[in-house]
């Protein structure tokens, strides 16, 4: 069986349309019904996107880091291509959740941000952290190291996320609600529907992203040996790189 | 038709938006990048033809050199 068969499968195929269907699903629950929170009125809507992609975010950072210790585990550069595309994508979606929250924060708070609110700082540093991820393995040029050292970096902000979570959620809020698990989160039984469905079609969204960049960069790396094959001056990676090098079979 | 909309609807879609713009972008990218793989794979495409070709020219020539050859002989 091709490399490309056992590390995607025929999971994106069904993944695409599956984070398709749930998306819009959780969207359509959202917004026909659910109820309209009392206290905030309909900028309470923006609960359904921005609450998910937060906490995709993190989820995705955990797993970033679970690969890379299976990298440092097995030495598979597969590994430490599922764990930087999981921590690339989680940036992204990290991107819309500060984004999401600040024109919440705007809606409700009358402000864009609050630095006072640790939920909002913490969820800033994560993301500041991870954004020197990529300058990190640039930095590096030799192949294998890069992939080292940025596996031991994934293990240890991907252990910091959770302690950081815990931490805030130890701390006294300013004025950002705890929604999940809290009797005060302010989710009416009418608004769960579309909100777990929200998280789970965010989840979806962030697997499939992660297949289908990995699949991109796989059929790069597979192009790039068959011009090699064919006598043709391709080098196994393009030059000096951040992404990892993937293995064409 | 601006009456019947409830309060802070701008914003709830300014961060809809927000979600939809950053998907976008990033299927672009992902896009743009496809399509330079498709080129890459035409042109080896392309060059294996030629190289079949110039290849089946050399053969050819050279059985028409034998034959000529044999001929004289």
């Amino acid at each position: 069986m091709p490399t490309s068969k056992r590390l995607y499968g025929n999971r994106l195929a069904i993944l695409a349309p599956l984070a398709t269907v749930v998306v819009l699903a959780s969207l359509a629950l959202a917004f026909f019904q659910a109820p309209i929170e009392a206290d905030q009125g309909f900028s309470q809507k923006i609960i359904y996107i921005h609450v998910p992609l937060a906490i995709t975010t993190l989820i995705g950072f955990i797993y970033g880091g679970i690969c890379a210790i299976q990298y440092l585990r097995s030495g598979d550069p597969r590994d430490d291509l599922r764990s930087y595309t999981a921590i690339h994508q989680s940036l992204i979606f990290c991107i819309g959740a500060l984004l999401t929250g600040m024109i919440w924060a705007k809606a409700s708070w009358g402000q864009w941000w609050v630095w006072d609110e640790p939920t909002l700082v913490s969820f800033l540093i994560v993301f500041l952290l991870y954004c020197t991820y990529q300058p990190l393995r640039f930095s590096i040029e030799d192949p294998e190291r890069q992939s080292r050292y940025a596996a031991v970096f994934a293990v240890v902000a991907g252990a910091f996320v959770p302690l950081n979570f815990i931490a805030v959620r130890l701390a006294d809020p300013l004025i950002h609600p705890r929604v999940l698990g809290t009797a005060e989160g302010g989710l009416t039984n009418g608004m769960k529907p579309a909100f777990y469905l929200g998280i789970l079609g965010a989840l979806l969204l962030f697997f499939t992203l992660c297949r289908y960049e990995m699949a991109n960069k796989h059929t790069r790396a597979q192009l790039r040996a068959l011009r090699r094959r064919f006598g043709q001056d391709a080098p196994a990676r393009a030059g000096r790189s951040s992404a990892p090098e993937v293995p064409a079979r | 038709m601006t009456e019947t909309l409830p309060p802070n609807t701008g914003f709830v879609a300014a961060a809809y938006l927000v979600f939809v713009a950053l998907l976008l972008i990033y299927v672009t990218i992902m896009s743009i990048r496809a399509s330079r793989l498709e080129r890459e794979l035409d042109q080896l495409l392309r060059d294996e033809d030629e190289e079949v070709v110039v290849e089946a020219v050399a053969e050819e020539t050279v059985a028409e050199e034998t034959v000529a050859g044999e001929a004289g002989r």
